[in-house]
């Protein structure tokens, strides 16, 4: 075992998420769905519900105390966010509601300003349909090709077609960092030099990286870099979108409305600086601050030693879910982490996944919003297993124990 | 004389009876999907399938003398059981019988309850695609 994930108090982490205590169908609750979003922590809890008891006011707009205070903690949410990124300045980070609505900001507004008849986006065939709808949505409207980084039977890019498709003609590259279907880690740092050798733009879809690698955005060079807080334990309804400054000075407006503007004529209207320029309306204020909150409780645990500590549980997984005959993974990348998916002989995922659910084990079952994936390996679905840092060993051992006595009644 | 779907609800409901657990009742309920008759594989085509199914589930009717009997399969054991479960109280009586059947015996195996809003779904465009198969026989007679 590694130093860093022995020192790690797992007991302890899981005590500040009381939802693990839960029963369900009279079993202890085995939470393996953490890829769908996570749970949350106490800390993160509190601070909204503070925030709603105490502290509530309208933000940027405000002479008043209250209205002041709060707008002090949404922007200082952001500004520890972008230091948890790395980001060089902290207008760099836009606050979305997830991943899908940043990487919907980037279709349309960069899409308008750099994407013309002819031209080609590159996405992969491992997207989640949040970084591919957007995509084909911006190609049909502009007349451009949507070209797909195939992929390999282990679920990994192939890297030398990637390069095929690469041209001149190419404007935007869109790619998942961490796919939510195979674990996938991609090798985003490399592929987005590759996309600036041509002068293209490098979008990275990283919602289901950020809850299990470092991720310095300066460092990987990356255009653009999606997440969302809930899936690494913060609210629902956050997510940032961080873009490179120079670009987004460039680009136009998103949404229209109330803090994006900086004057208003009925002929004329200016726009707000970054971030605002990007952030029309009120905003998920108690998310905003929620997110403080997660990026406070990130900082405080190990956070280096829980990721170590959850790699080992996924590999413990790996291995015994290898052991259950019959059973295949789907998505047997060299660098995987987070999620793990596999079927069992000729049953359908679905009824394992009720079976399990039955035991108290939370799996998600379907197409994961992958379904190019699984037409691509033609299969109807995959059973997937996922983890987080409360995530323990015992729990891949019911899970295992699971998968034989659903196979015994569905074999 | 065959029994009445009535009659049927009540085996059932005998049937779940000896069981309290749950991977008891879905073992039973695999088992009904075993006593389905088979589906061509023609047939299984998309316009057979009943909608809002997180698996799919083809059905199809066939008139034998006025009695309506059912075909069902899916690749899912587990929906195939719901699926045969329901045929088996419904399958093989008159289209009027089976358009005004109340159907108590899926509250009383606490099935309905049990199942989560998504497949309860599922659960409901089943029957509901049974008793529309019926009323469409009705208006042809
Ligand atoms: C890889 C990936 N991209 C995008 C999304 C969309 O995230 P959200 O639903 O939070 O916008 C998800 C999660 O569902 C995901 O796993």
């Amino acid at each position: 075992m590694k130093e860093a994930a022995m020192k790690f108090d797992i007991e302890k982490i899981r005590a500040d998420f009381p939802v693990l205590t839960r029963k369900v169908h009279g079993k202890d609750l085995v939470f393996l769905d953490s890829a769908a979003s996570s749970q949350k922590p106490k800390q993160v809890v509190e601070a909204i519900s503070n925030y709603y008891l105490y502290e509530h006011a309208n933000i940027h707009r405000g002479v008043h105390l209250l209205s002041q205070e709060a707008t002090s903690k949404y922007e200082d949410a952001r500004k520890k966010v972008a230091s948890f990124i790395n980001a060089k300045n902290d207008h760099e980070c836009i606050i979305t509601k997830g991943t899908t609505d940043g990487i919907n900001l980037v279709a349309s507004s960069l899409g308008e300003h750099c994407v013309n008849e002819g031209d080609e986006v590159i996405i992969s065939h491992m997207e989640h349909h949040s970084n591919l709808v957007p995509w084909q949505m911006l190609c049909e409207r502009k007349k451009a090709k949507l070209k797909v980084i195939p992929i390999t039977d282990d679920g990994e890019l192939d890297l030398e077609e990637y390069e095929k498709l690469l041209s001149e003609k190419t404007k935007i590259v869109s790619v998942v960092h961490v796919s939510n279907t195979l674990g996938t880690i991609n090798p985003v740092e490399e592929m987005i030099e590759k996309a600036h050798d041509v002068g293209a733009y490098f979008v990275v879809d990283g919602a289901q990286a950020v809850p299990h690698i470092p991720v310095d955005v300066q460092q990987l060079n990356c255009d653009f870099y999606a997440f969302s807080l809930h899936k690494m334990y913060g609210p629902t309804g956050i997510g940032i979108l961080y873009g490179k400054e120079s670009i987004m000075n460039a680009m136009p407006p998103y949404q229209g409305g109330g803090d994006m503007i900086n004057k208003v004529t009925l002929e004329k209207t200016t726009y707000n600086d970054l971030p605002h320029k990007f952030e029309a309306g009120t905003p998920n204020i108690a998310g905003g601050i929620g997110m403080g909150a997660t990026i406070d409780y990130i900082n405080e645990i190990d956070w280096k030693a829980a990721h170590e500590f959850e790699a080992e549980v996924m590999d413990y997984a790996h291995k015994k879910l290898s052991e259950i005959e019959d059973l295949r993974f789907i998505g047997t990348a060299e660098k995987k982490t987070g999620a793990i998916s596999f079927l069992v002989g000729q049953i359908h995922p679905y009824d394992m996944g009720v079976l399990l659910d039955q035991l108290g084990i939370a799996v998600r079952t379907g197409h994961h919003c992958t379904q190019p994936i699984l037409e691509r390996y033609n299969i109807p679905g995959t059973v997937r297993a996922s983890f987080g840092i409360y995530s323990t060993k015992q729990e891949v051992d019911q899970l295992v124990q699971g998968v034989e006595r659903a196979k015994r009644m569905l074999g | 004389m065959s029994k009445t779907i009535n009659e049927l609800q009540d085996e059932v409901i005998e049937d779940f009876s000896l069981f309290d657990d749950w991977m008891d009742k879905y073992e039973q309920i695999i088992e009904f999907g075993k006593e389905l008759e088979p589906l061509e594989e023609d047939k299984k085509v998309e316009e057979n399938l009943v909608k809002g199914c997180q698996s799919r589930v083809w059905l199809i009717p066939e008139d034998e003398n006025g009695v309506l009997r059912f075909k069902a399969d899916s690749d899912a054991l587990i929906s195939k059981g719901i699926i045969g479960l329901l045929l088996k109280i419904l399958s093989g009586h008159k289209a009027e019988e089976i358009s005004s059947a109340e159907l108590y015996a899926l509250d009383e195996i606490g099935l309905k309850e049990h199942l989560s809003p998504n497949r309860a779904n599922g659960l409901a465009n089943m029957v509901k695609k049974i008793k529309m198969y019926a009323l469409a026989h009705q208006a042809k007679d």
